[in-house]
């Protein structure tokens, strides 16, 4: 099968580029990034906040059985144009890793098609190389309980 | 490449990829690196061990203590190293686009 997500990250650079054609229309691709019911069944996590406007915030979380937090992050919405962009930041909380910024591009290729382009740039270029080394850090398994408590100790 | 398939397999284990983690923020002994775990100490003694051999993971004696860091170059190395991130996000994207088609056909 052909490889539908490509990463782009030229060397010695902070930012990269992530783009994806999906086999759904721009309405719905567009729908998975603004309901919050929708983000939470494919990120995989609660959505405590989403306000989908420009000057709105988001926040995330995931949580284990007895309660404890296994992640969260946050972010402000600087600008959200319906069906087209999104500009974002991110942050991971308690966690050694600075915010980035990214540039959400939404666009339709045919009736039933359209390609996600996301422009993320980073402090520097070591933050960089590092999400890309440690992919798991950006808070997709956060297996173990008590990595919030370890990674306050770090900072 | 050998080397290829062992870091992907190292990295493929949640507790392993905790630990790259910790070390990767600040260099760290086995026992500090234990006692952030609940599992037993061979349990972690063992997934050092895995991440020290395909160099992940490099000890280095500080003293009468030995410090694990961690060997961002062998990342580098491994001729695709953006493959994991890729992944990461292709399995995402793969998951909204079924989330989707689920909630299209309701």
């Amino acid at each position: 099968m052909e490889r539908k997500t490509k990463i782009h990250a030229g060397e010695g650079r902070q930012d990269l580029t992530i783009t994806r054609e999906f086999d759904l229309p721009l309405s719905l691709l567009f729908k998975a990034y603004t309901e919050p019911e929708l983000v939470e069944q494919w990120m995989g996590n609660k959505v405590l906040k989403l306000e989908n406007k420009n000057h709105g915030g988001y926040q995330f979380e995931i949580k284990d059985v007895h309660g404890n937090i296994l992640f969260s992050a946050n972010g402000v919405i600087h600008q959200l144009i319906p069906e087209q962009k999104i500009v974002r930041t991110f942050e991971m909380e308690n966690a050694p890793f600075p915010a980035q910024l990214e540039f959400l591009e939404f666009e339709a290729l045919t009736d039933d098609t359209s390609k996600l382009t996301m422009h993320v740039i980073y402090r520097s270029v070591e933050t960089r190389d590092q999400m890309l080394q440690l992919p798991f850090a950006q808070g997709i398994n956060m297996a173990h309980n008590r990595l919030q408590h370890i990674t306050e100790k770090l900072k | 490449m050998n080397l290829r398939r062992d870091v992907f397999q190292a990295i493929a284990d949640p507790t392993r990829r905790t630990i790259l983690l910790l070390v990767a923020a600040q260099s760290m002994t086995a026992g500090a690196i234990a006692s952030n775990f609940d599992t037993a100490r061979p349990t972690v003694s063992r997934h050092l061990q895995i991440l020290t051999e395909c160099e992940l993971l490099r000890q280095e004696q500080q003293g009468r203590e030995v410090y694990y860091h961690f060997n961002a170059d062998k990342m580098k190395e491994v001729s695709d190293f953006l493959e994991p991130f890729r992944k990461m996000w292709d399995d995402r994207f793969n998951k909204l686009e079924a989330v989707m088609k689920k909630y299209k056909s309701k």
